[in-house]
């Protein structure tokens, strides 16, 4: 119940502020230095009609990434599909002719790593996004923005790095670690990443959580509510 | 201490099976199995239950515990809130024999199905070599013990009509075992993509929550197994590379053979 909760509250919030709270609020998704994640890298500015949001021309790539991601499917086959509801428990009667990720639709699950090799093209851009927002106007400056931004990118980089995909690709394919030099250094990075996929859930929601955290408070800086604190040389 | 209170499936097939309480003297240390033996020695001799070691290394207890699947020798008595009833039934995905007694004999069938260990048959034995680094993720898997918990609890086995298109997270653990090996040559992909379903695994790791052995079955044997099969199957990008190259398929990787 809290995974679906969870999922739907982050599904509702970020259709908001991807298609509705720019155009229809005129709220920015950029201020003071400091870009939403969710439009990052931006694509477009200056061509695309008032209505049609920028942002919709990135968020396929983490929101396809997140879809097909082993963490989130076993989530939300449980907690959307009730296939099954939970473990050693009875089945809705209208799942007939299973075949999961067998057939159609499913089984482009499948394309998990096409979307992890897109996957780094925003992340690259997050960093260098939280890196810019440090010289603002002409001067230096560390601002709440510039962390939120940071701590959004580092958590999605242990997200994009913990991923059950990249271990594979990284190492786990090979079945022989210790034939070559080459292996052996294959193997050393498949231990670290294999430490990291088993906190592979805890970075997907936390990276979840901050990269709705990041977007909100760049909305909000961007109404005046508050103002960013940062320190100045 | 207390009495326990165990209520026991009790049947055979084509007869109205059902539950009979029983009230059980607990001593320290005592498991759902020893209440079980208790129950056959003073109230119920007829009572079929099967076992072996008391030591959760045959796997030949598994039943059900308050509906969860699980080793009876494993499940102490202590565990259980006092006064709680602990319903004992037998496994659900097989069929019935007696009692908590069930018929597991469809695993061994497909056990048979799996291409065994090929090694290179040019290559003697006493020139295999391998460092531990090679053999680590196929020990954890060595370390099932059959009980068929994991079979049980896999939905896509207990819910749907899948015996004939889906192994089982059991049968993936020994497939994925046989595919790491360093020495072993044989390729197992398009029976485990075909015949061994495991596209139908929708990884919602209960498999991995009820192994006796801590063995991490999704993240380790299944999940990897699907990426193996996403290699050779679904990355357009290896697919494109292959055409460049002029190779249909990866060849098998090289066993570890004489490497010292």
């Amino acid at each position: 119940m809290l995974v679906a909760a969870g999922f739907g509250a982050f599904i509702v919030y970020s259709l908001f502020s991807a298609l509705i709270w720019g155009p229809v609020f005129n709220v920015p998704y950029e201020t003071q230095g400091y870009l939403s994640p969710f439009f990052s890298p931006l694509i477009g500015q200056g061509i695309l009609p008032w209505w049609f949001s920028p942002a919709v021309l990135i968020l396929w790539i983490p929101l396809g990434f997140r879809t097909t991601c082993y963490y989130y499917r076993k989530a939300y086959y449980r907690a959307y599909f009730a296939d099954p509801p939970a473990c050693a428990v009875g089945e809705p009667k209208l799942h007939t002719g299973y075949a999961m990720e067998a057939r159609f639709p499913f089984i482009l699950q499948n394309l998990h790593r096409v979307f992890l090799y897109l996957a780094f093209i925003p992340l690259f851009f997050l960093w260098l996004d939280a890196a810019l927002s440090l010289h603002h106007d002409g001067h230096w400056r560390l601002g709440l923005g510039s962390a939120i931004l940071f701590g959004n990118a580092f958590l999605l980089t242990g997200y994009s790095f913990s991923c059950h995909s990249l271990r594979h690709l990284v190492g786990g394919r090979l079945d022989c670690f210790s034939c070559t030099r080459r292996t052996r250094v294959r193997y050393s990075l498949w231990r670290r990443l294999t430490g990291l996929n088993g906190r592979h859930m805890q970075w997907a929601w936390l990276s979840l959580f901050s990269v709705g955290f990041a977007d909100l408070y760049i909305r909000l800086l961007a109404t005046g509510l508050f103002a960013d604190p940062a320190l100045r040389p | 201490m207390p009495d326990a209170t165990l209520r026991v499936y009790r049947g055979t097939p084509g007869q109205p099976a059902h539950f009979q309480d029983f009230q059980v003297p607990v001593d320290e240390g005592m498991v759902v199995l020893d209440a079980l033996h208790w129950i056959q020695a003073h109230r119920a001799p007829d009572l079929a239950v099967r076992w072996n070691c008391k030591a959760a290394k045959c796997g030949s207890c598994s039943t059900e515990i308050n509906g969860k699947p699980a080793l009876t020798c494993k499940a102490r008595l202590s565990d259980f809130a006092p006064g709680e009833t602990i319903v004992v039934e037998p496994m659900r995905t097989f069929p019935l024999i007696r009692d908590l007694v069930t018929d597991v004999s469809w695993n061994y069938e497909v056990n048979r199905r799996i291409q065994p260990f090929t090694p290179p048959a040019d290559v003697p034995q006493s020139e295999w070599r391998w460092q531990q680094q090679d053999i680590e993720r196929v020990q954890e898997f060595r370390k099932c013990i059959e009980c068929f918990l994991c079979q049980d609890v896999c939905h896509v086995l207990r819910s749907h009509e899948t015996d004939n298109l889906f192994i089982g997270p059991r049968f993936l653990v020994r497939a994925a075992g046989l595919e790491m090996h360093p020495m072993d040559t044989a390729d197992r992909l398009p029976f485990l993509k075909d015949e061994g379903g495991t596209g139908y695994c929708n990884i919602t790791k209960c498999c991995t929550e009820v192994c006796p052995e801590h063995i991490k079955i999704t993240d380790n044997a299944i999940i990897p197994l699907k990426e193996r099969i996403a290699d050779r199957y679904y990355d357009p990008f290896r697919m494109i590379w292959r055409r460049l190259r002029g190779t249909k398929a990866p060849a098998p990787a090289p066993a570890a053979t004489t490497k010292a």
